[in-house]
């Protein structure tokens, strides 16, 4: 789908300041201050905790075929996860589930 | 001979360069799948510039696509941002003696990479002066940014001139799995992404994406509490 032009010029500039802060809150201004240790736990996880739940959907209900279960895209999904589980390599996951996913896709 | 700050510059360098492989395949795909979305090429460099980190941009273009509301958007994308809190703690004991507007051009400037060739730096050689380690944070930085800017661009035009009928799609969920699958290596790490997946499919009828958001704080704190449990065992 195609992206709301209005959002787009709410999003990215806040977006940008926000990250931009995040950034400088103690490099720039908290200084030599430590985080308390439950925070640093908790912070450590963000990306492990949001990444997957944000494409759990997307990979059993795709939106292009109307929200059905699509053997190409959840075979491709597979693949990627188990290379990149077994060869810590970012790129070479994603050339895996990609070539999958054309494998597939031209097959069926 | 170089001196030392050209020489620590130096080996800023050297220590992020094997991230360019990494940095530049992203960052094409970033411009492809953004222009595919509808941006143009303008829109796409100043997301790429404003923003500067990838998994966050990916994350804010698929729920601008699934007409998110504003607010779950930004917090969705800020939230994934906050590990650089982490990045800005870590940093602040080696460059905070900087001048302002030093560590506030540092401060766009800190993304995974240079934070990790930092991080292993200054571990390994803490004794180093200020502007040694300003110099070396900013040739970790020296490879990578440019890289990233111009890889966008090289995405957008050649988005804008490739038809729509690729299935990509699925370009940013294969792209999320191949970031996070690396680091389920750890048990917390695995639990964290297991309630992630599981609470976003069971909360995916509440609205507004807000079961996305619910999911990843139950998430992050099953992965804390799994950390002290473990941490509690090892030290029976």
């Amino acid at each position: 789908m195609i992206v709301d032009q209005a959002t787009y010029w709410i999003v990215v500039p806040l977006l940008g300041l926000g990250t931009y802060l995040i950034r400088f809150s103690f490099l720039g201004m908290l200084g030599n201050r430590p985080l308390p240790p439950m925070m640093t736990r908790a912070l450590r996880y963000t990306a492990v905790a949001i990444l997957p739940g944000l494409v759990a959907p997307a990979v059993l209900w795709p939106a292009v075929t109307g929200g059905a279960t699509d053997a190409p895209r959840l075979a491709a999904a597979l693949v990627t996860l188990a290379v990149g589980i077994l060869t810590r390599s970012v790129i070479g996951a994603i050339l895996a589930g990609g070539a999958t996913l054309y494998t597939l896709l031209w097959w069926l | 001979m170089l001196s030392p700050i050209p020489k620590a510059f130096l080996r800023g360098c050297l220590a992020s360069a094997p991230f360019i492989i990494v940095v530049v395949p992203f960052a094409l795909l970033f411009g492809v799948v953004a222009t595919e979305a509808g941006l143009n090429v303008a829109q796409v460099m100043l997301f790429s510039v404003t923003v500067f980190a990838g998994a966050s941009q990916f994350a804010a273009l698929q729920l601008m696509q699934e007409q998110a509301p504003v607010l779950i958007i930004l917090a969705t994308a800020l939230a994934i941002n906050l590990r650089m809190v982490m990045y800005s703690v870590a940093m602040a004991p080696h460059l905070g003696g900087a001048r302002l507007e030093v560590r506030a051009l540092m401060a766009y400037f800190l993304v995974d990479q240079s934070f990790a060739a930092s991080a292993v730096e200054f571990e390994r050689r803490p004794h180093q002066s200020l502007p040694e380690k300003v110099a070396f944070f900013f040739g970790t930085v020296a490879p990578i940014a440019p890289l990233w800017f111009g890889a966008s661009l090289a995405g957008a035009l050649v988005g804008e001139a490739i038809s729509k009928d690729y299935a990509l799609d699925f370009a940013v969920p294969i792209t999320f799995l191949a970031i996070c699958a690396p680091m389920l290596r750890s048990l917390p790490h695995i639990v964290a992404a297991g309630v992630s997946i599981a609470g976003a499919l069971t909360l995916s009828f509440l609205p507004y994406g807000t079961g996305l958001l619910l999911a990843a704080c139950l998430a992050m704190a099953a992965g804390a509490a799994c950390e002290v449990a473990l941490e509690k065992r090892r030290v029976r």
